[in-house]
């Protein structure tokens, strides 16, 4: 697997796409990873089905939901990234919530991410000061990194300090909102990223929460170093199925 | 007050609390954060909350010796009478603390979840009463066996949302009030109980804490001692047992039974005692104790009472039960009813099912003689009617 640093330093515009482990069947997640892969993916966001996904729309949380019908778990998952960790190269973040880690055991899930060969986490749930007075310590134990989100109602002095934090990227929420997409990027949005770009921060920032297809990745791309898509994707994935994923993808990469 | 019971810096009591929210609440939960104690303790705010309390609700609520509940269980058991509160239940006495702070901070929307409907009544009483815009999120489960308290949300004047995700139940709704505040930060999220991110279980306990604030100086009255030997009070996510522990706490003489819902009994699958079902784990924004299973995914709960149909519990509880401060029992579905029905025939007084689980465990105790007990009744039971007739036979 690249080291995601690399991909970050070397290539612009980057496509991440977010995909619910265990969807839409148990046995997809090893699947969709390898299309995606194929169809010229930068990098993945891989979900953990959460019971209660709070920072989640209802396609996600629905995916989520089906997902934990199928059986999926955390063994599972890991078994699952085990089995692709030597032919796949395309980044890997985990996302998931602070519950999942915390009853798998903290020390334990720190150690099976790395050895699926994965780096970097995204927990929504974790706020910065808990970050500050635990999970930092943990987390540079294990070679770690942690994304921020930071928001429209992020304050300078606050996204100034995630900038420091950042050994990765910066995952900037397009909107006060959940995921899902809405459609096309306000300028309000716009002037949100110009305020953040403008920052000159030193960490890398992917747009992330509302990009949904070639229009919204491109502006995104303008104000950042890429974009997710999440929601838009996980539609695509559950109408279309496993094998279509790349009709999805190159409109956007085109 | 500094104690061991009172919050620290991050909102922890022992290991439990913390405020884990996503980033997108962040700005919202530090300006409640930031001001809510202010606020409460500012002389403005006392003296427009008390007089609400006093002329709106109907406070102070009577402390009741129930002499022939007495006779039965052989102790001096009182009545802590929050049914009598306007709206029905202790709901209220938040709710108008909360409308208060909301007002303070500029806001004018309003959100809330409701489990029994009793806590999306008193909210949607007091945006009511300042002309606030009132949007509650109900499970459908609960909609269709509190339907009493839905129409009365509408004839107040809110939106009832239906939570239809999970188990369609308290929980749901709070996580959907939870994704709607995230989406409208402009909004107060006006919670329910001692749970959620730090500030909310605090803040909702010093509201409540009127209640046992009163207790103290009725028990002085009628008994000529402030502490009683020991309160019950029952406990889903526990905000009428926070105010009735509240200023009791301290002092280890008084002791305190917090009960919880078994369901169908503690070890049936169908149960929402959380002391005993859950372990650590983080649920609504707070570290506490949680149903879940053995990956962290958050189990549906059980009980017969909407009100008591959480799979988790505030973090003070969860500091109450981890230092064994308090006592935790549990009654079951049938326990509570044979309570409810017990109280009504020889006191004449009718509960609400969440509070006949507080009442479901006199049978279990066995009390000294001249024990002094009170119970927090914290609500009536006209909500429950159809459960009751429905169960009248039995």
């Amino acid at each position: 697997m690249k080291k995601l640093n690399t991909l970050l330093a070397q290539k612009e515009n980057l496509l991440s796409i977010y995909f619910t482990c265990g969807y839409p069947e148990l046995g997809d997640t090893t699947h969709v990873i390898s299309a995606l892969e194929k169809s010229g993916v930068d990098f993945i966001e891989v979900g953990l089905p959460y019971s209660d996904p709070l920072a989640d729309g209802p396609t996600i949380q629905d995916s989520s939901q089906k997902a934990l019908e199928n059986g999926i778990n955390l063994d599972i998952v890991f078994e699952q990234l085990m089995t692709i960790k030597a032919t796949n190269k395309t980044p890997l973040v985990l996302m998931g919530y602070l519950n999942q880690m915390l009853k798998y055991g903290e020390e334990k899930f720190c150690q099976k991410v790395i050895d699926c060969g994965i780096e970097t986490l995204i927990i929504p749930d974790l706020p910065m000061v808990e970050f500050e007075n635990h999970y930092q310590a943990l987390f540079d134990k294990y070679g770690l990194t942690n994304v921020f989100l930071i928001t429209p109602n992020t304050s300078e002095e606050r996204i100034r300090k995630i900038d420091n934090y950042t050994k990765t990227f910066i995952y900037v929420v397009a909107s006060s909102s959940i995921t899902g997409a809405k459609g096309a990027i306000s300028k309000q949005q716009m002037d949100y990223f110009k305020r953040v770009k403008a920052m000159q921060l030193k960490s890398k920032l992917i747009i992330g929460f509302g990009i949904s297809d070639k229009p919204t990745f491109t502006t995104a791309c303008d104000f950042a170093d890429g974009a997710i898509i999440g929601s838009a994707f996980i539609k695509h994935l559950g109408s279309h199925g496993v094998e279509n994923i790349d009709t999805f993808i190159s409109p956007i990469k085109a | 007050m500094k104690s061991k019971f009172q919050p620290d810096e991050n909102g922890y009591f022992g290991q439990y609390g913390g405020a884990f929210i996503p980033e997108l609440l962040y700005p919202n939960v530090k300006e409640l954060a930031d001001n809510y104690i202010q606020i409460i303790e500012s002389e403005a705010f006392q003296t427009e909350y008390k007089s609400l309390l006093k002329d709106y609700v109907g406070r102070p609520t009577p402390l009741y010796l129930a002499k022939r509940l007495s006779e039965k269980y052989g102790a001096h058991i009182y009545l802590k009478r929050e049914d009598l509160n306007h709206t029905g239940a202790h709901k209220v006495n938040n709710t108008v603390g909360q409308i208060l702070i909301a007002k303070k901070l500029g806001k004018t929307k309003i959100i809330a979840e409701t489990g029994a409907g009793q806590h999306g009544v008193a909210t949607a009483t007091v945006c009511a009463l300042m002309g606030l815009e009132c949007t509650v999120f109900m499970g459908e489960k609960d909609i269709v066996r509190q339907a009493p308290n839905v129409a009365r949300m509408k004839m107040l004047g809110a939106k009832v949302v239906p939570a239809t995700s999970g188990s369609k139940t308290l929980k749901d709704a709070t996580n959907e009030a939870i994704r709607y505040w995230i989406q409208n930060p402009a909004t107060f999220y006006l919670i329910g109980s001692v749970v959620g991110p730090h500030p909310h279980p605090d803040m909702v306990a010093r509201l409540q804490a009127v209640i046992s604030e009163e207790m103290k100086w009725q028990l002085k009255e009628k008994t000529g001692k402030e502490n009683p030997d020991t309160i019950i009070a029952c406990v889903g996510g526990g905000s009428n047992a926070a105010g009735a522990f509240y200023h009791y706490m301290e002092d280890e003489a008084v002791e305190l039974i917090a009960v919880e819902a078994a369901g169908l009994g503690v070890n049936s699958g169908e149960s929402a005692a959380t002391s005993q079902l859950g372990e650590v784990g983080i649920i609504h924004g707070s570290k506490t104790i949680l149903m879940q299973d053995e990956y962290g995914q958050i189990q549906e709960p059980y009980s017969i009472s909407a009100g008591l149909d959480y799979p988790g519990v505030g973090p003070l509880h969860a500091h109450l039960y981890e230092t064994k401060r308090a006592k935790f029992m549990n009654a079951t579905d049938k326990e509570a009813l044979a309570a409810a029905y017990e109280l009504t025939k020889i006191e004449g007084i009718i509960p609400a099912l969440e509070t006949a689980h507080a009442l479901a465990v006199l049978p279990k105790i066995k009390f000294k003689k001249d024990q002094v007990v009170v119970i927090n009744l914290s609500g009536r039971g006209d909500k429950d009617l159809e459960i009751f007739i429905k169960h009248l036979e039995e």
